[in-house]
């Protein structure tokens, strides 16, 4: 987590447009949203979303208020890093050689990826892990080339017992 | 029973207890029409010339009556056309449903014949928006759109419904619309602190919004104010909620407001605010604003505490319920010393008013004021003649002021008249106006007048669009851009050509006589007054400025 941001996990009505409208207030509220993902959760009526987003304490205030009034919205929690298991998705193709290849795969294992796509020039591997453990790992790699790289927001789950929603 | 898509629109809007709605026909509600057609003993449907005058018109029902304003309109340009009402209803928390039409269901997102999006064209200015798919659906969707109109803090929602969708057929049954409940979410620990908070203070000062005026919370105020001695000061959404004839009144603040009220607010240690959102035009200089005081800010929607000024205590939930517990916990309470530096602040106010010239505004409505009742609505458009009547018109009764105040749309005034005449029973109803708002919207008098309806329109006409000019005056060094209009338009042949009556005064002897006419007369009447284009609203606080940079003359 970087300084000043923050994670919302908001369960909405699973419906068009929800994701128009939520990412339509931020715009509207001059708020930010550094990464979203939306899926549908285990029961199909709603999606969870879990948005990172940048501001001091008036801003989380804020913005949890204002998505609170929106009629699709069923709830939000704001979660502490801490207590939160946080996860983004890495998918990097990457340029090889011979010479190279050995260093590479390596590289990955340190980093518990996996490689998925093998072919003569290039490599394509996924990494799971926090933000800072992925910026690291392109960091790394990025002296052998990155010819793609595909990145997912993050997805995140408070620890220990299920979250409340009662309020369904 | 089985029942198509329009009649179980029809049939749940009878349910909703509506009786009039606003609109203009099209291709893609013709069905609609056809149902209203035959619904016509039930639902009485007011045709505007233009979506955007039926907008304010459901606007302006909704702000008198207190039930959701209804009204429909085609595809298209006929949805397009509403979008400044809903707008408008929106930033002033004003229930209404719009109904549009869309294109049928296989020719959505083709560019089809007046197609548009109107969902996401309105999703930032709506509380919801719907788009019905499923016939199946559409009763209970116009139910709680209903409902969400009405309940917390109102405001509009837009349902849209596709052609084939008003003709498919589906099951339907009547059920009676939900109760309405007063939501307050305030413990006793947070009243006794705020009950608290207000016996220490030595100079309070009430300052009252819309959220009064919804919430019918005038009374609770007025029994604030006798029991704690403290001035009542107002948004302009707030003006009517307590009668001007209150001994604590002080009338509107901020920008444009009294100078009393908006000196006593900035002197005050505490302001007790309910129903207010601490607009940039009522506070100025945020951290000025709350230099010296503490602020207990009442209001049911929970994202407006600490939203635009931070309170010291927030209460969340209905202003009467809330008013009425706290009251509860309150001792008697008396600030002599704060009361005779009110009492000194008005006489100032007094003496700062200097007028010049033949008919100055404030004489316009004081005239005015003789003619009508603490019941007659009175709407106004937007501008200097708004700011006027504003600090000088002398409301007595709530929901008797229509003004678009958040969003400050020029071209309110003939909507919301028409809009505020049907919901007073079609009596006498007066719309002040200026030159540059009323051409803005004047179509609308061919509604007024095939309705018959008593509109008194005093245009005051000083050949400029004035508040613009003021600034240009005041912040530009007077270069005039785009603001002397002096337009040859004729307003008592106009008046005359839509088939209503107008006068042209110069003086308040002419505007006696015109007035004895027009309050005898049964249809719309147009008063042409001519005032001068240098006349500036005053007081004027500067845009972020505060009471140190008021401008008295």
């Amino acid at each position: 987590m970087k300084k000043g941001q923050f994670i919302l996990s908001v369960l909405v009505a699973n419906h068009a447009g929800v994701l128009t409208r939520i990412s339509g207030l931020f715009s509207r509220r001059n708020f930010n949203i550094d990464s979203l993902n939306v899926a549908v959760t285990e029961d199909p009526l709603f999606s969870r979303m879990t948005i990172i987003a940048r501001g001091d304490e008036a801003v989380q205030e804020q913005i949890t208020k204002q998505l609170d009034k929106l009629h699709d919205v069923k709830k939000i929690e704001l979660l502490t890093p801490e207590k939160t298991v946080l996860r983004e998705h890495l998918l990097l193709k990457i340029k090889v050689t011979k010479k190279t290849r050995g260093e590479i795969v390596e590289s990955v294992n340190i980093f518990r990826g996996r490689v998925v796509d093998f072919n003569l020039d290039s490599l394509t591997v996924e990494v799971t892990g926090e933000s800072d453990k992925l910026d690291a790992f392109i960091k790394f790699v990025s002296q052998f080339g990155i010819l793609e790289m595909c990145r997912a927001g993050a997805l995140a789950v408070k620890r220990g017992a299920m979250a409340d929603d009662s309020d369904k | 029973m089985k029942a198509t898509g329009t009649k179980v629109i029809i049939e749940t809007l009878i349910e909703q207890g509506c009786d009039t709605v606003f609109g203009y026909p099209g291709g893609a509600v013709l069905n609609i029409y056809d149902e209203l057609y035959r619904n016509s003993n039930k639902i009485h449907h007011v045709i505007s010339a233009h979506e955007q005058g039926a907008a304010h018109a459901a606007d302006a029902y909704a702000r008198v009556t207190g039930k959701a304003g209804v009204v429909i309109a085609t595809s298209g340009p006929g949805a397009t056309n509403l979008v400044t009402g809903i707008a408008n209803a929106y930033l002033d928390s004003s229930p209404i449903v719009a109904i549009t039409g869309n294109v049928a269901l296989p020719l959505l997102g083709k560019d089809s014949f007046q197609e548009v999006d109107i969902t996401g064209i309105t999703m930032p200015i709506t509380k919801h928006n719907y788009i019905v798919k499923d016939v199946n659906e559409l009763a209970d969707v116009i139910r709680e759109a209903f409902k969400i109109a009405q309940s917390g803090r109102p405001g509009p929602v837009l349902i849209d419904v596709p052609k084939d969708v008003q003709t498919a057929v589906c099951d339907f049954e009547n059920k009676k619309p939900e109760k309405m409940e007063r939501i307050c979410s305030v413990t006793e620990k947070q009243l006794e602190q705020v009950a608290k908070l207000i016996s220490e203070s030595e100079r309070p000062y009430i300052y009252c919004g819309g959220g009064v005026v919804i919430s019918q919370a005038g009374e609770e105020i007025e029994k604030l104010a006798a029991k704690i001695d403290s001035p009542i000061g107002f948004s302009m959404m707030g003006l009517s909620a307590v009668s001007a004839d209150n001994p604590y009144w002080l009338g509107m603040t901020g920008m444009h407001g009294r100078y009393a009220s908006t000196k006593a607010n900035s002197e005050a240690d505490l302001i007790i605010a309910a129903g207010v959102r601490f607009s940039d035009r009522a506070t100025g200089n945020k951290s000025r604003y709350t230099q010296y005081a503490k602020v207990v800010h009442i209001d049911i929607d929970p994202a407006e505490i600490d939203k635009n000024i931070s309170a010291y205590f927030g209460l969340i939930g209905d202003v009467k319920t809330v008013l009425t517990k706290l009251l509860a916990k309150l001792e008697k309470k008396t600030h002599t010393q704060w009361m005779d530096k009110i009492q000194q602040m008005r006489i100032q106010e007094g003496i700062q008013f200097v007028k010049d010239g033949v008919m100055h505004p404030k004489d316009i409505i004081e005239k005015v004021m003789e003619y009508t009742d603490e019941n007659t609505i009175v709407a106004t458009d937007v501008g200097q003649h708004q700011m006027w009547v504003a600090q000088y018109y002398r409301f007595k009764k709530p929901r008797t002021y229509l003004t678009s105040g958040g969003l400050g749309t020029m071209g309110f005034g003939m909507g919301a008249a028409i809009g505020g005449c049907f919901a007073s029973g079609c009596k006498k109803t007066v719309l002040f106006t200026g030159d540059g708002s009323f051409g803005m919207n004047l179509n609308e008098m061919a509604t007024a007048v095939s309705n018959n309806l008593p509109l008194v329109i005093l245009i005051f006409n000083n050949g400029v669009l004035g508040m613009v000019r003021q600034w240009q005056n005041t912040f530009y060094d007077q270069r005039y851009s785009q603001t002397t209009l002096n337009r040859k338009t004729d307003f008592v042949k106009l008046a005359e050509a839509f088939g209503a009556t107008g006068f042209r005064v110069m003086d308040i002897k002419m505007l006696k006589e015109a007035l004895d006419t027009a309050f005898k007369t049964q249809g719309p009447v147009v008063i042409d007054c001519s005032i001068s284009q240098d006349e500036k609203v005053l007081p004027m606080i500067p845009p972020g400025g505060s009471i140190d940079n008021i401008i008295t003359r």
